[in-house]
């Protein structure tokens, strides 16, 4: 399985951003494997209509789960179409201690 | 001759303002008077118009599931975010797209073709002998008021006089309802904010190069700030209009002072008068 975390850097050992849109970065972490990779977000600096295009570019790199803290309405409109789920993350620690919070059931279920 | 009323601010009263001037000019000539303050319209609430109604549309994406083959494209090169483009389908947002007919072109598949969605209304009524009102309304929730602008100008365009009541502010439906117009009103209260919201507006009417001329509402009498700045900018003011309760009371009946209080009719017809020769047009 495929969770994307959104991110203020490129690797596991970044502090997950609270913005989904405007996140820096979305790093991807194989549940598996445990292996990671990051896609810098391309659409920060852009002027509105952030979260559906995040949208598609987190869809289009195949993940199943994305955790972060905060979603705008039209994100979450395009989120609920997109099948994936979506997990709230409001802590101030790393991508990888967000997705073993995952794991261990300990994030609420925004979508 | 087409004079937009505008403010920097809202609630200066400048819906009243264009109501009262085109009222005050109705006996002398027709007049058309255009409510662009598409978001909260409120001159038919002065006229009791029955207008004939005119919806406007604006043209969305619509996608042929037979053709896509979900490649991405169209949701890349949409920068308002008006297409997601998901595993099994594209998610088209109506309410934000910019119309652009962008993703049209864009997709490779020519998948996409433009269907009508409407984002307002425009209302046309005779309410009185000489005058015309039209009136913009942007449907709840969207954000082309631009669009709506247009469509309520362009129902106007020829007719002699038409007064134009924009929206408050400086953004777009501002500069989309101040377009092509020959002369601006800026109403303003005699507040420091309503002074520091003029000197805004006065900078869009200076580069749009655009003559303009102050009404000075709710006056206390203590306008001297406003006043010392016009006189600095080379603006006249047109006319004062004090704060006094026996305005206030009209007012607050949704009545106009120009057919309710003596004087103020030709107050207002004066100020039609030093804006045309403000303009250097003869009657
Ligand atoms: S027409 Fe333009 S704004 Fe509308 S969806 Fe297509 S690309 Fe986006
Ligand atoms: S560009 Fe055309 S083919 Fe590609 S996803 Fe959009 S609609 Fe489908």
């Amino acid at each position: 399985m495929k969770i994307c975390v959104t991110s203020k850097g490129a690797g596991a050992d970044s502090a997950v951003e609270q913005r989904f849109g405007r996140s820096p970065f979305f790093v991807f972490v194989d549940s598996e494997s445990g292996e990671s990779k990051a896609v810098e977000n391309p659409l920060v600096n852009e002027s509105g209509g952030v979260g559906p295009r995040a949208v598609q570019l987190i869809s289009g790199e195949g993940a199943d789960v994305i955790i972060t803290g905060q979603l705008g309405g039209n994100a979450t409109a395009a989120l609920q179409a997109s099948g994936m789920k979506v997990f709230a993350y409001s802590g101030t620690g790393t991508v990888s201690e967000a997705v073993a919070q995952y794991k261990e059931g300990g994030l609420r279920q925004l979508i | 001759m087409k004079i937009v009323v505008a403010s920097g601010k809202g609630g200066t009263g400048k819906s009243t303002v264009a109501a009262n001037l085109a009222y005050s000019l109705i006996e002398l000539q027709s007049v058309t008077l255009v409510d662009c303050d598409v978001e909260v319209p409120n001159l038919h609430l002065f006229f009791n118009p029955e207008p004939a109604i005119k919806e406007v549309f604006t043209i969305i994406p619509k996608i042929d599931s037979d053709l896509c083959t979900l490649c991405g494209d169209c949701g890349r090169f949409c920068r308002y975010g008006a297409l997601t483009v998901l595993k099994d389908r594209v998610l088209v947002f109506e309410k934000m797209c910019h119309a652009c007919g962008g993703c049209m072109i864009v997709c490779p598949e020519k998948a996409i073709s433009e269907c009508n969605y409407a984002v307002g209304r425009v209302e046309d009524s005779n309410p009185l002998p000489g005058l015309r009102l039209i009136s913009g309304f942007l449907k709840e929730g969207e954000v082309l008021a631009p669009r709506v602008i247009k469509d309520a100008k362009a129902a106007a365009e020829g007719d002699g006089l038409i007064i134009i009541d924009s929206s408050p502010g400086i953004a777009c439906p501002v500069i989309e309802a101040m377009d092509e117009a020959d002369f601006c009103i800026l109403v303003t209260e005699s507040t420091p904010f309503g002074l520091h919201d003029l000197d805004l507006a006065v900078g869009v009417t200076k580069s749009l190069g655009l003559k303009a001329g102050i009404i000075i509402n709710r006056s206390d009498g203590s306008d001297e700030d406003v006043r010392n700045y016009c006189r600095k900018m080379d603006l006249p003011v047109l006319l004062t209009i004090p704060f006094s309760r026996e305005i206030a009371s009209v007012q607050n009946r949704g009545d106009l002072i120009s057919e309710k209080l003596p004087g103020w009719k030709e107050q207002f017809a004066g100020v039609y008068k030093e804006c045309l020769e403000l303009c250097g047009v003869d009657e």
